[in-house]
């Protein structure tokens, strides 16, 4: 990188002949990016809502109308709670907030296929994952909040709390799929990670397992483009993050992210599959975060303006809404009833957050270990005690 | 040390200006990598961005993409590829993005940064410096105000540097960048913006391993570092209207100790409180308390007494997240006891 030095042979060791040398100048490193083939990105519906006419068997790979109306409620809910999200935080009322709005059907449609039998393991921007898995919006609300109450999580659930620490969740869901495979249920589970994750040791090792033990596991990889101001290119040289599965012996799949049918479909046969003793899965959705990495963050630093230009017609929601209001599945009457029912049901989760005492400093040593130690029993005291309590 | 020490170079006395320490950080590591061209500086967010606190500001434009750059993210890779950059002979200034994100680079620093000269009898040495923001005080997320010193101070063969103000963050970082061995440097996070201080513009160095006087007393020493500098003066200064005298000790440098200083104090004021955010459990307080013990305990008029975080995570908690914390009224609490014993 800087300064030359002079090559001296080891050890005694011959020179290589010139011959040797040229012929290994001219080796087999070709740039790889170019060489990487491009892998296909499975789209049932256009950007402008129409079926994508390139799609192999049509319309018979859609799902059922009423699956899809479904589908477009959830899209709708979790969206819902992103821009709300947005306005109480300028409120006051929420904490540093990571959104995920436009990577709505990477979410939703991902975690529809599973039940609550199945595990999640969101990270922390998988909010609008978790919200359509089944944990509750006054419990999400909480987390966000920074409040302990939104760590109690639900004991009829299999959600882990949001992950902070990247790819960390990957080798663990192996752990809990192959857990539910050794106990002799078909339940399976199910891991989020970003583009930026998936340069993590702990993604590697995930993967590598999953596929060694057979394990039951749907690995979603969100390929929204950046990992906080990084870029996928600054990444890694490779260009379709979903080939990575390759190098594991496990299929790898790539879909439009924001075409939630199609993410759906997918998702419901990598489930599938597991279920099924089959193995893991790696699916790439590839998506885009329109907004900042948290709602704290300055966007306008890394990426320009024009970038973000052209993504808000492949919005996912608004992708659906064409199709199905061309289709007449969903109507301009049907929609708006939808609206108000979820918008009742944030305020109502809203006000049940609002309700929860504020914690007590004598928690922050609570729930360390199943029988406090001595030293916390003491601890605790002294909390109480400079608390006033 | 002393080889850093001897190369003290004066720096220019008359002309400072008044920064916080994110921006004396940011002046270091600006003078470093124009004085020396084998300082790479790289870590996740580190280009463009400047950091997500702006500790590397406008560094990549200054001196372009090949020396300032963004890594993947990846804290193994990132440890290890400095480790290598180490090993070939330039100078790795790496980020952790934050103190609580190094543990998956864990095992490059335990089993490698750590030992490499001692397993090579010196043949190779690793000039490595990693820096990394810590500590709480500004309702960060879950796992982003963790303090773990005490694990890379365990470690053999690590320096732990750890600033509390501007001019000692710049100096102590270039002398930091200067030194031979490898120095974990962790940065407070809720001292970068909170205050500010006359910085020398030139460059200087302040040695490693050594500990200051930050302000002089007699009845009782206060021992502490980084964030809790702070915390301990505004506990001294209260104590004062009282008529108790605290002297207090910044550390700046946890590995190695500068036991000398510290027992210094505690032998003149017989009477020693250590302060620091971390868990109470086998923190580094615990082996300042052990060297009083061993060093001093026939000047001791009271038993040491540590103040500390509890052994419990961090709390995220924002509604109580300052009761954590050490606060300068755990701390006087601490300091009555030590005068009333
Ligand atoms: C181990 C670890 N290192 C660093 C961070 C800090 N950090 C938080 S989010 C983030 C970027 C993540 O990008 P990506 O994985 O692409 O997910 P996205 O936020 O884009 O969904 C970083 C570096 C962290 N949380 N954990």
């Amino acid at each position: 990188m800087s300064k030359t030095t002079t090559q001296t042979p080891a050890g005694g060791a011959e020179q290589m002949p010139p011959a040797a040398a040229e012929a290994m100048n001219k080796s087999v490193l070709q740039p790889q990016a170019e060489g990487q083939p491009e892998v296909p990105m499975l789209q049932f519906i256009t950007p402008e809502g129409t079926l994508n006419p390139d799609l192999e068997g049509g319309e018979s790979r859609l799902p059922d109308p009423e699956t899809q109306l479904w589908l477009y409620r959830q899209m709708r809910r979790i969206r819902h709670f992103d821009e709300r999200a947005w306005v109480l935080y300028r409120q006051g009322k929420m904490g540093v907030f990571p959104p995920y709005g436009g990577m709505e059907a990477s979410q939703a449609g991902t975690t529809a296929a599973l039940t609550t039998e199945d595990w999640l393991f969101p990270t922390y921007r998988d909010t609008g994952a978790a919200l359509t898995y089944g944990l509750p919006i006054k419990q999400t609300v909480a987390y966000w909040r920074s409040s302990p109450h939104g760590w109690y999580m639900p004991e009829n659930l299999k959600v882990t709390p949001f992950y902070i620490p990247i790819a960390t969740q990957y080798p663990q869901a192996v752990g809990a799929a192959l857990a539910e495979k050794k106990k002799g249920t078909r339940n399976v589970a199910m891991a989020f990670i970003g583009d930026g994750g998936s340069s993590e040791g702990d993604f590697h090792e995930g993967l590598n397992f999953a596929g060694a033990l057979n394990a039951p596991c749907v690995f979603i990889l969100q390929n929204n483009g950046w990992a906080i101001s990084v870029p996928t290119t600054t990444q890694t040289k490779a260009q379709n993050l979903s080939r990575r599965a390759d190098g594991y012996g496990i299929p790898g799949i790539r879909v439009d992210g924001n075409d939630i049918l199609a993410v759906y479909s997918v998702s419901r046969d990598a489930v599938e599959r597991a279920r099924n003793g089959e193995g893991p899965t790696l699916i790439e959705t590839v998506t885009f975060r329109i907004k900042p990495h948290t709602v704290a963050d300055d966007v306008t630093r890394y990426r320009p303006e024009e970038m973000t230009a052209g993504w808000d017609e492949k919005d996912p929601v608004r992708r659906l809404r064409a199709y199905l209001l061309a289709q007449g599945t969903l109507t301009e009457e049907s929609e708006a009833a939808l609206l108000e029912e979820i918008h009742t049901e944030f305020e109502e989760a809203v006000a049940a957050a609002d309700s929860l005492p504020d914690p007590t400093p004598a928690e922050i040593v609570d729930h360390v270990f199943a029988e406090p130690t001595p030293q916390l029993k003491k601890q605790r005291a002294q909390i109480m005690e400079e608390n006033g309590a | 040390m002393t080889a850093t020490a001897e190369k003290q170079v004066t720096a220019q006395r008359d002309a400072s200006k008044p920064i916080t320490m994110v921006a004396a950080i940011n002046e270091a590591l600006d003078q470093a990598l124009e004085r020396n061209p084998d300082v790479y500086i790289f870590g996740e967010d580190v280009g463009i961005m400047g950091g997500v606190f702006r500790a590397t500001d406008g560094l990549q434009a200054r001196y372009g993409e090949e020396r300032v750059f963004d890594t993947p993210l990846a804290e193994a890779g990132i440890m290890g590829m400095a480790i290598g950059m180490g090993l070939a002979g330039l100078k790795p200034v790496a980020e952790m993005q934050f103190a609580g994100f190094i543990y998956p680079a864990l095992d490059q620093i335990m089993s490698h940064l750590g030992r490499y000269r001692h397993r090579t009898r010196s043949r190779f040495s690793l000039p490595v410096v990693v820096r990394a923001p810590y500590g709480g005080g500004v309702h960060t997320p879950e796992q982003h105000a963790d303090s773990p010193e005490a694990i890379l101070a365990h470690v053999p063969g690590i320096k732990v540097v750890i600033p509390s103000n501007p001019q000692d963050a710049k100096g102590l970082l270039l002398a930091a960048i200067e030194d031979p061995d490898p120095v974990m440097f962790f940065e407070s996070i809720k001292m970068y913006r909170s205050l500010k201080q006359e910085v020398d513009l030139g460059y200087y160095i302040i040695p490693l391993g050594q500990a200051r006087i930050h302000r002089e007393g007699t009845d009782l020493t206060l021992i502490c570092y980084g964030g809790m500098v702070e915390i301990c003066d505004k506990a001294a200064e209260a104590a004062a209207q009282a008529g108790i005298s605290a002297e207090i000790i910044d550390l700046r440098t946890i590995s190695p100790l500068d036991t000398d200083t510290l027992l210094e104090s505690v032998r003149k004021t017989g009477r020693a409180v250590i302060v620091t955010e971390a868990p109470r459990t086998a923190g580094f307080h615990s082996e300042i308390a052990a060297v009083i013990a061993e060093e001093a305990v026939d000047s001791l008029l009271a038993p040491v007494v540590r103040v500390t975080g509890f052994d419990a995570p961090y709390p995220p908690f924002t509604a109580i997240e300052d009761k954590y914390r050490p606060t300068p009224t755990r701390v006087a609490k601490a300091m009555r006891q030590v005068m009333d014993y």
